[in-house]
């Protein structure tokens, strides 16, 4: 089995991945700029709803509806889907959806096929493993289409580009687009005249288009698909063949649901009141739009974190990246340094749980653990408490090392009192170390001082005190 | 009402000053406050870094459950014994402990809370001639939840020339071990939060959490910033001279850097 790009297999632990990226002046600035920008929008849009708290908590009911009975929604999906004339196929793992697209591709006899920008195909590597059979997929999404022009990676789950610039933009259509107008300015509505210009030929030409889906309508067999340029609304109508590729969290029960999240999503996402493009289908309709319509109900590793009492709360997520943008950690390391398809809060408590911690154990501790994820995600997933949790079973899993010898001597330091108290008189100690000392202080002292130590601690004091007290009374 | 203080393994062993005027606070206001002397830690930094130790969850509930209230001058070990300690005790199986340790944390209030809720003041009639800009610390606004306690008791010391922290709601960058592993971002963000501070024009800084304030402090005393940090305790402990029994301004200013 393989999870596909779950995880990036050629990436460094977090730290090393972060100290290159904090120091990285033009990724830092790009990132601030972009991060800083759509957080104010979002808390704009979000003000504006007296009712943004109780949204929240609907939402976060009627995912937790959703995962407490998955078996039974995702059996109604599959009826209601395949009574409209859709093909629901069910993959295990990223080997096994790859092939079920890929052979679904080959069977076509098209060699070509556009995409729709999809966390999921991601998540399992469609696009490579189409490559390996020789079909080649375009990414039609903007953010998309400057990553893979780029051979790049996303790093931002809603603007996979958000690392690039539009100067490093310009430079990657000159150079890699191939029919890029020759005087091409880095003004944004230019750059996007020419991918327009670029993908048009693609959309009237393709006749198969692989898309994921923001949500799946349990009662009637939808799918939806939220974006704002409209490439993928051309996408999802013009080809004859459509697969989408769907996490099997992405269910809601009716398709009344979508009252809750269609103006959940949009103002966390992008900071807008609505997706400027809402793409909703149903199976197959006669004579307009796709006639032979897939889709893969892809599992890779969900069952896993369903399983989880505490870590389960992170298959509500619906991928909006709120919690990427008014992160401190992100802010400064940008998305790559995850070395994840899931970056970011949800990166970090996703990814372990989707390929087991022991693969992905520096993640969990890639958080200063301030809250604001959790403060801003519209689904209410207490990324923090996840967070801590699966730090807990990172330790568990980990072989006996120096950290552990020195948190368990802590620990049976702090278990007794007249240790406690004989360790406090330890601390003048300190002074040693004060501008600098051996590691693991030095990681400390690096930047900071450590602080003077006190002649007294609070216990010796308050005793003291006492028996003065005491002395007074007599 | 029986109240206990719960210093903090950090304040009891570094920060002396900052329990001190906790002590001072309470009695000034007439409410007599005991120190258990079993008290260690309330295991936050262990289970932070992954580490859950049950035994200090039941000790916390052991040494402080025959109290009606119990004031830590934490935001962030406030927050931890109110959501952490049933967890961990969760996690070992201890269901009947993490029963015991929900009901504690009820009466486990961190001081501004104590202060404003259960005092029912905003004004300690501290007094305080000094410019300061206060840190509102990630967990005592989110994960507890203290809103604008601190600031309104601020607000009503004399003499204070409060200003505004910039992006006050952005992390300095502590977070416990994260500083220790993952010293590069923790710089950066630490940079940051220097700078508004700096920006400020302030010469105290404020926080709930002495933890944090470490963090900072160290970082401006490293820079030579001359801007020196207090515990929020530290400043509504202050009183004028020759008023009450204690001179905190004078006093924290030769025992914190
Ligand atoms: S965890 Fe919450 S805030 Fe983050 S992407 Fe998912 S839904 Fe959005």
């Amino acid at each position: 089995m393989s999870a596909g790009e779950t995880i990036w297999v050629d990436n460094p632990p977090f730290p090393a991945n972060a100290k290159q990226a904090v120091n990285d002046a033009q990724l830092r600035r790009n990132i601030r700029n972009a991060t800083s920008t759509i957080r104010q929008r979002r808390a704009t849009m979000v003000e504006e709803l007296p009712d943004w708290q109780q949204l929240r908590t609907a939402g976060a009911a009627i995912k937790d509806e959703v995962l407490a009975h998955l078996d039974r929604y995702l059996e109604q999906f599959e009826q209601a889907a395949t009574q409209r004339g859709a093909h629901v196929h069910w993959a295990r793992d990223a080997d096994e959806a790859n092939c079920i697209v890929s052979s679904l591709v080959a069977a076509t006899g098209e060699r070509e096929v556009i995409k729709v920008k999809s966390m999921a195909t991601q998540e399992i590597g469609l696009v490579e493993a189409l490559a390996k059979r020789g079909i080649n997929a375009y990414e039609t999404d903007l953010a998309e289409l400057i990553v893979q022009l780029g051979h790049d990676r996303p790093s931002h789950i809603v603007v996979p580009a958000i690392h690039k610039n539009r100067r490093e933009i310009r430079e990657i259509f000159l150079r890699e687009m191939g029919d890029a107008p020759a005087d091409l300015s880095d003004d944004p509505h230019a750059l996007a005249e020419a991918a327009r210009r670029h993908l048009r030929r693609k959309f009237l030409q393709a006749k198969v288009a692989i898309s994921g889906a923001n949500f799946a309508i349990a009662e009637t067999g939808s799918l939806l698909v939220a974006e704002s340029e409209g490439n993928g609304r051309m996408c999802l109508t013009l080809p004859d063949t459509l697969i989408s590729v769907v996490g099997i969290e992405k269910l809601l029960p009716t398709f009344r649901d979508l009252e809750v999240f269609l103006q959940l999503l949009p103002r966390s996402s992008t900071g807008e009141r609505m997706n400027p493009y809402n793409s909703v289908w149903t199976g197959v309709t006669p004579g307009d739009g796709p006639q032979q319509v897939h889709i893969v109900l892809l599992d890779n590793g969900r069952t896993n974190v369903l399983r989880d009492q505490i870590g389960r709360q992170a298959l509500r997520c619906i991928r909006c990246a709120a919690c990427l943008n008014v992160c401190p950690v992100y802010e400064r390391t940008g998305g790559h340094a995850y070395g994840a398809t899931y970056p970011g809060p949800i990166g970090a408590v996703l990814t372990p749980q989707l390929v087991g911690v022991e693969h992905a154990a520096t993640l969990p501790f890639a958080s200063s653990l301030c809250g604001y994820c959790y403060e801003v995600c519209p689904v209410k997933i207490d990324i923090p408490t996840v967070l801590v949790k699966l730090r807990h079973d990172v330790v568990k899993a980990k072989q006996p090392s120096a950290e552990g010898a020195l948190f368990a001597a802590a620990g049976a330091v702090m278990r007794g009192r007249r240790r406690w108290t004989r360790a406090l008189r330890l601390a003048p100690l300190m002074r040693l170390f004060r501008h600098g000392g051996p590691p693991p202080i030095s990681r400390w002292t690096a930047v900071r001082d450590l602080p003077e130590p006190p002649r007294q601690s609070f216990r010796d004091w308050w005793v003291s005190r006492s028996v003065t007290k005491r002395g007074d009374q007599q | 009402m029986r109240v206990a203080l719960f210093t903090t393994c950090l304040v009891d062993a570094l920060f002396p000053d900052a329990g001190q005027a906790t002590v001072q606070v309470l009695e000034h206001l007439g409410q007599p406050v005991e120190f258990p002397l079993e008290q260690t830690c309330c295991g936050q930094m262990h289970a932070n870094s992954g580490y859950f130790e049950v035994a200090l969850v039941r000790r916390y509930v052991e040494v402080f459950s025959s109290y009606d209230a119990v004031v830590v001058p934490s935001g962030s070990c406030a927050a931890s014994i109110h959501h952490q300690h049933p967890m961990i005790a969760r996690a070992a199986g201890e269901h009947w402990l993490a029963k015991r340790a929900e009901a504690i944390a009820t009466k486990t209030f961190e001081l501004s809370q104590f202060l404003v809720d259960v005092m029912g003041t905003d004004d300690v009639g501290a007094y305080f001639p000094h410019r300061v800009t206060y840190h509102p610390t990630c967990h005592s606004i989110r994960m507890l939840g203290v809103r604008d306690r601190p600031l309104r008791l601020l607000r009503k010391v004399r003499g204070i020339d409060l200003v505004e922290l910039p992006r006050w709601d952005q992390c300095c960058g502590f977070g416990g071990t994260f500083s220790i592993k993952n010293p590069d971002v923790s710089a950066a963000m630490l940079a940051d939060k220097m700078e508004a501070v700096i920006m400020t024009g302030a010469e105290v800084l404020c926080a709930g959490d002495r933890s944090c304030l470490m963090h900072i402090g160290g970082g401006l005393d490293r820079i030579r910033a001359g801007i020196r940090t207090l515990h929020l305790a530290e400043i509504l402990a202050s009183t004028e001279p020759g008023y009450g029994t204690n001179q905190l301004p004078t006093d924290t200013a030769e025992t914190t850097r």
